[in-house]
């Protein structure tokens, strides 16, 4: 059977699953839209919560970004799973005992103010959106790739899936597609892996092949991999540099990930507070079987491509244009791989030409520049089967995985964006004595209206696509983060303290931004340049000093105003203890 | 104890839970995994230093372990202190 079809016939048959849990979990009423009825098991909720965070960033992009890189890039590792260690303990148990509906809910209610409620609606509108730009897209790609329709196409396909589920369903509908779409993609990214790590150490677990012996060349897989880049003039795999950035860009993920509004209002669905705690830790069950597998991925599939292009060893010939594997034409066609013999001699060299080393070398055998002239990171986990020669199911399996990932986080997002807009701004804000069914009315048109402004960005997208994720993480980091922990654990933090403590985070990691990157990310209107960094922090380790500053002005405020008021404390003692979180509602 | 005096004591109890959850989770992710990697690169692990392998693996079960710990300690506190859902 072709390969596309084979593609159509699994993507299509995930999607009628995704529909047919859409029908089946319609929701009835705001409690089920915007909380899924606070009925869902924690392991469930776990499993939803994997889905939701797990992006197209994570699953498309990571491993390569790890292979290409190596040690270094293990921030994303640790900083993607260490968020969840904060939330679990400074943040999820307490708002589920809140027991609201959404993130601006609590931080208007704790600080008694419409206008801290209204910012903090700001800055998730602002991060949720520029994070769901990104998801559009990459379901885009994947879909143009693998069902060879015009990007535009797939886009529309893609928003129109979405629409049918999260419109219909709420979190109720999403909720259990996520549950869906986590099985899609674990499945579809652990499977190569095995499949790799059998090939090359004959270990059955990538996690512990990792760590074994490379079978053709009788040593360690990563003293192979670390022998063979350093010949080809690359940084070593497992060395690194620059420990202090690496730190520091590591706690911006983060409490990044811990102020994302999008996961953190996936801990209001379980029925108790102790629930919320389990929940954070299936959770990150569910996400380390990824995040585990993640560098083995990384590390194998960079092997695989050396010892591709160097068939004969480093020191021998390099790979003949026309003995080059089948995967380098399907993946050239895409614009996202191309090889360029630069010397003529019908080889391809790769190596690395930026590096001093390298030029006597070069000079010596003939080389004329790096021959592997594009290899795009993103290909890594979608080509990876291709790579390891494995069948046709398996790849179909990739494309709909990709699409899962892509899927279940702008479904998530789009849940915190509309409830935001229905729950925090029509109902608290503009009009307060709205029905419940007008209130549950008002939320799917805010969801409708979300999925059409996304679905717009997606198919033109402003240009800066890379920089708006480290904007979404920068200020859930200065923005959010800060101010709801401080809710929690100062009973003396008051409305004038949270408002200003808010403006100084979001407003000092936008400009530092801006400043570098150019004013609203246009290109060539930056003021500074990276030679002129504040203490040598790039803007994408900014989080964390924005987080700083927000504690320091907030706490400066608060010092200088008055306490806030008995109900308000009262409040923070009742979200400290379990006791009376309003329990489980049936569905 | 009184109902309040009680809430303090359990309140008193988490903090320090999450105190020392904190430490650990720092040393397992920026201690071991990044600033201390120089120190720990003599014990060798898998063709590399546990440096290494914290920063790739050990750092993420270290949190799994630890969130689930939380929970588990907390969840007796709740019923020590009555302070637990019905």
């Amino acid at each position: 059977m072709e390969q596309t079809t084979l593609n159509i016939i699994v993507v299509g048959l995930s999607f009628a699953l995704y529909f047919g849990i859409a029908i089946w979990a319609k929701a009835g009423s705001t409690a089920e839209f915007y909380a899924a009825g606070r009925g869902v098991n924690p392991v469930v909720n776990g499993m939803a919560t994997a889905a939701d965070w797990m992006s197209a960033a994570s699953f498309i992009s990571m491993a390569g970004l790890i292979a290409f890189v190596g040690y270094n890039n293990s921030t994303f590792l640790m900083g993607w799973t260490g968020g969840y260690v904060l939330m679990a303990m400074l943040l999820a148990p307490y708002l589920r005992k809140f027991g609201k509906y959404t993130v601006p809910e609590f931080v208007g209610d704790r600080f008694y103010s419409n206008k801290a409620r209204v910012v903090a609606v700001v800055a998730l509108i602002t991060m949720s959106v520029t994070y769901v730009i990104g998801q559009m897209a990459g379901a885009g790609v994947a879909f143009s790739r693998f069902l060879e329709v015009e990007n535009t196409t797939g886009l529309l396909i893609a928003s129109g899936v979405v629409f049918v589920y999260a419109v219909l369903g709420g979190m109720k509908g999403i909720t259990y597609t996520q549950v869906a779409q986590y099985c899609v993609l674990i499945i579809a990214y652990t499977i190569p892996a095995i499949f790799i790590s059998l090939q090359l150490t004959g270990v059955f677990l990538p996690q512990i092949g990792l760590f074994s012996e490379h079978t053709a060349s009788g040593q360690y897989l990563l003293v192979t991999l670390d022998s063979l880049l350093n010949d080809l003039g690359f940084n070593q795999y497992t060395s690194g540099s620059s420990p202090w950035l690496m730190a520091l860009f590591t706690l911006s993920l983060m409490i990044g990930t811990a102020g994302l509004p999008h996961v953190i209002i996936r801990f209001f669905t379980v029925p108790r507070v102790s629930d919320a705690r389990w929940s954070a830790g299936w959770a990150l069950v569910f996400i380390a079987l990824l995040y585990l597998t993640a560098p083995a991925v990384g590390a194998m599939a960079r092997l695989n491509i050396m010892t591709t292009m160097w068939p004969n060893g480093v020191q021998g010939e390099a790979v003949q244009v026309e003995e080059l594997p089948d995967w380098f034409r399907t993946w050239s066609v895409t614009g996202l791989l191309a090889v360029e013999d630069k010397n003529g001699d019908g080889k391809i060299q790769y190596y690395n030409d930026n590096s001093e080393a390298m030029t006597a070398l070069a000079t010596e055998r003939g080389w004329q520049g790096n021959e592997l002239v594009t290899f795009n990171r993103d290909i890594l986990v979608l080509a990876n089967p291709e790579i390891a020669g494995l069948p046709g199911w398996v790849i179909a399996l990739i494309a709909a995985g990709g699409i899962a990932a892509a899927l279940s986080t702008a479904a998530g997002l789009l849940l915190a964006i509309s409830s935001a807009v229905s729950h925090d701004l029509i109902k608290s804000t503009i009009n307060p004595n709205i029905s419940e069914k007008g209130e549950l009315l008002a939320a799917r048109i805010s969801m409708a209206a979300a999925i059409v402004v996304a679905t717009y960005l997606g198919l033109n997208p402003p240009g800066f696509a890379a920089q708006v994720v480290a904007l979404a993480f920068g200020l859930a980091a200065a923005s959010l983060f800060p101010t709801l922990m401080m809710g929690i654990f100062s009973r003396r933090m008051n409305s004038a303290g949270a408002t200003a403590g808010m403006l100084a985070g979001l407003i000092s990691t936008t400009l530092y931004l801006f400043l570098y990157l150019g004013w609203f990310f246009i290109p060539g209107t930056n003021v500074l340049t990276p030679d002129q960094y504040l203490f040598g922090i790039p803007p994408t380790h900014f989080g964390p000093v924005g987080a700083l500053l927000n504690f320091g002005v907030a706490f400066l405020v608060a010092r200088m105003t008055a306490e806030p008021p008995q109900e308000i404390q009262d409040l923070v003692e009742s979200v400290r203890i379990p006791r009376g979180a309003g329990g489980a509602v049936s569905h | 104890m009184s109902d309040q005096e009680r809430a303090n004591a359990y309140w008193k109890a988490n903090l320090r839970l999450i105190t020392w959850s904190l430490a650990i989770w720092f040393m397992a992710s920026f201690g071991f995994g990044i600033l201390f990697r120089p120190v720990l690169s003599g014990i060798a692990i898998g063709g590399t230093d546990l440096g290494f392998w914290f920063a790739q693996q050990g750092s993420i079960l270290v949190f799994l372990g630890l969130i689930f710990f939380y929970a588990w300690r907390m969840n007796k506190l709740d019923a020590e202190f009555g302070v637990g859902e019905e």
